[in-house]
């Protein structure tokens, strides 16, 4: 038994990823497709269906609405049923374009920025760092994992605060950096790598490169990279959600609107809407375009999970 | 010689061969590690110092406390932990966002769960429909969706109120002070039930069918099967999916922070990290706003390790 309280936590960990939500990318998928299984001639059960769609209603319920409610005037928002659509989309969104120059594109393009240029840098880091923890014997070794493993735990959002007086004293706040640089170091990510990489890259394969004369960062790029990555697709897309949605780190680091991201912005326009309602209309229309890009890129992912599950499930 | 070690007969050319490697080797994994190292340093385990550092000073005024020099930082041992400790906002906001994690995370993971079982039955139909559903309010920024939510909260937009007021119902409004919490409470169910869904899912994929077929050559039903094979068997990422949903609740500050606008109930000191906030930020007092800052990351801590060394003990403990 370990008495350390961050082996416990390794542990109880490890223990935990072995089905965990790790099993999307490299590892193999015992089990045979799905679609066998169920052949097998059950007879449907309408519960089961009818709590399944009761769920999928609930979820679907406030994008349903913020659809609908971006064809509304103002004053229909208030005035007309919940679910009764209007004609004035087209409206909004020209309103929208006029808000102050444009300034929600900007937010849109600022988001894109940060999570795309955030969680690919992310995703090179906690892949080499992923790599050299489950591919290498160095002494130090369990101490720089356990400490990475003590950051899954940290409340990154306590760490707002000092990040912030420390960049201000570097006098990166309120530039793109000060976004952009926290966002970079994953200990998730890197713990997930770690696994992937563990799973994925035969020992025999990276002695055999190494046999053949490669270095050893030209074996890391050339050799694991493309074993690893079904599995730092996942580490991309975690990190790229995470940092398309997160408000506290770019609410406390930017002052100057151009530089905000969507979050920011539509909380701030919500905010002066309080005084001045004609601005409702540009935040469910703002709101609306906001989540168009990530559900777009979440259903084209689903199928890069399925790719996923279906590649793990041919290794087999 | 071969005869001896017949598994790996071209070991002894390859250790020979594997000599000049040996202290490039050693140096690799620290080349590879150095980029996350640096980056936790200055970025998690620095700001983890400051705050630590700030958190025992205070600001003393002297004179006035006009001009340059009348204003010196200065040692304040733990005044600033016993005065986080003693604020009845501070107290306040804890006992909500604990109130709040009541809710919030038996109702998520237990949700989660069944839509995971009922997913991976083989009764249910119209799962894939559901899955993407269920799944895309992940794909939502908490602040989008508490202004969608905050938004279908007003009785003069939501199709709740519409219908009670058909009816002819009296509803309290959901911006009231009893019931602003389960207000805030669904957006983050709503947002997290379809993530740790798909948790407990991959993990029931990962379960192999001979376990079925075992069990239902037994005569074992669908419902027995997930009471006696699934549930145990993803225990583990139910444990890993209680302990994230845990450290997200104790850090809440999205949500309440979007709402504020809409409902008068909400104070800027509603979470203890919104209080945080409120301090550094508004007014100006980083000191007792570091003190609390590692207060919560104190509870984090003891509450998550805390958790995982009590679950391991039960759980994990026989399988050494």
């Amino acid at each position: 038994m370990t008495t350390d309280a961050a082996e416990t936590a390794l542990v109880a960990e490890t223990a935990g990823d072995r089905p965990g939500p790790v099993a999307r990318g490299g590892r193999p998928a015992r089990r045979a497709p799905r679609t066998g299984h169920r052949s097998a001639g059950e007879r449907p059960s309408g519960t089961a269906t009818a709590i399944l769609l009761v769920g999928a209603l609930y979820c679907l319920l406030p994008v349903l609405w913020v659809v609908v409610a971006s064809t509304k005037s103002g004053s229909e928002l208030f005035s007309t049923f919940t679910f009764a659509p209007s004609t004035h989309f087209v409206e909004n969104v020209s309103d929208l374009n006029a808000y102050r120059g444009g300034l929600f594109w900007r937010w849109m393009a600022n988001t894109a920025l940060y999570a795309g240029v955030g969680a690919m840098l992310s995703v090179v880091v906690s892949a080499m760092a992923g790599y050299a923890l489950a591919k290498y014997r160095f002494r130090g070794k369990s101490a720089v994992f356990n400490m990475l493993l003590a950051g899954v735990l940290v409340p990154g959002v306590v760490l707002a605060i000092p990040q912030y007086l420390l960049l201000a004293q570097i006098g990166l706040t309120n530039t793109y950096w000060a976004v952009l640089l926290p966002s970079i170091i994953s200990p998730y990510g890197i713990y997930l790598a770690r696994i992937y990489a563990g799973a994925s890259i035969p020992d025999e394969i990276v002695e055999a490169a190494r046999t053949d004369g490669a270095s050893e960062l030209r074996t890391f790029a050339q050799v694991a990279m493309p074993m690893m990555a079904p599995g730092l697709v996942t580490v991309f897309l975690f990190q790229f959600v995470a940092i398309w949605n997160n408000f506290m780190l770019p609410y406390i680091m930017l002052g100057d609107d151009k530089l905000f991201p969507l979050t920011v912005g539509l909380s701030g326009l919500l905010n002066q809407g309080a005084s001045q309602p004609a601005l409702y209309t540009l935040v469910i229309t703002g709101a609306l375009l906001s989540i168009v890009p990530l559900v777009a890129l979440f259903l084209l992912l689903q199928r890069y999970w399925q790719v996923d599950l279906a590649a793990g499930a041919v290794k087999a | 010689m071969t005869t001896t070690t017949p598994a790996r007969p071209s070991a002894p050319p390859a250790v020979r061969r594997r000599q000049p490697g040996a202290s490039r080797r050693q140096a690799a994994p620290w080349g590879f590690l150095a980029p996350a190292i640096v980056l936790f340093v200055l970025f998690l385990a620095l700001p983890i110092a400051y705050a630590v550092y700030l958190s025992f000073r205070t600001e003393k005024v002297s004179g006035l406390g006009l001009g340059s020099g009348s204003r010196t930082e200065v040692w304040n041992g733990f005044a600033n932990y016993a005065a986080s400790l003693a604020d009845p906002e501070f107290l306040a906001s804890v006992g909500r966002v604990g109130l709040y994690g009541v809710i919030v995370v038996p109702t998520m993971l237990g949700l989660a769960l069944l839509f995971a079982l009922l997913l991976d039955s083989r009764r249910s139909r119209a799962t894939k429909f559901s899955r993407i559903a269920i799944f895309l309010p992940y794909a939502v920024p908490a602040v989008i969706s508490s202004l969608l939510w905050g938004f279908l909260y007003l009785p003069g937009v939501s199709p709740f109120y519409y219908v009670f007021e058909r009816l002819g119902w009296d509803v309290p409004s959901l911006f009231s002070s009893n019931l602003v919490i389960f207000a805030v409470a669904n957006i983050a169910v709503w947002g997290g039930v379809g993530f740790n869904m798909v948790v407990i899912y991959t993990s029931l994929r990962a379960i192999p069918s001979e376990l079925y077929e075992a069990a239902e050559l037994d005569g074992c039903t669908q419902v027995g099967m997930a009471w006696r094979i699934k549930i145990p068997i993803v225990i583990p990422s139910i444990i890993m999916t209680f302990v994230f949903s845990m450290i997200a609740t104790l850090q809440v500050f999205a949500e309440p922070t979007t709402l504020k606008p809409l409902s008068n109930t909400i104070s800027s000191t509603w979470t203890p990290l919104m209080k945080v906030y409120r301090d550094a930020f508004i007014r100006g007092d980083l000191y007792s706003a570091a003190a609390t800052s590692v207060i919560i990351a104190l509870a984090t801590f003891v509450l998550s390790f805390g958790f995982l060394r009590l679950v391991q003990s039960r759980a994990f403990g026989q399988e050494k």
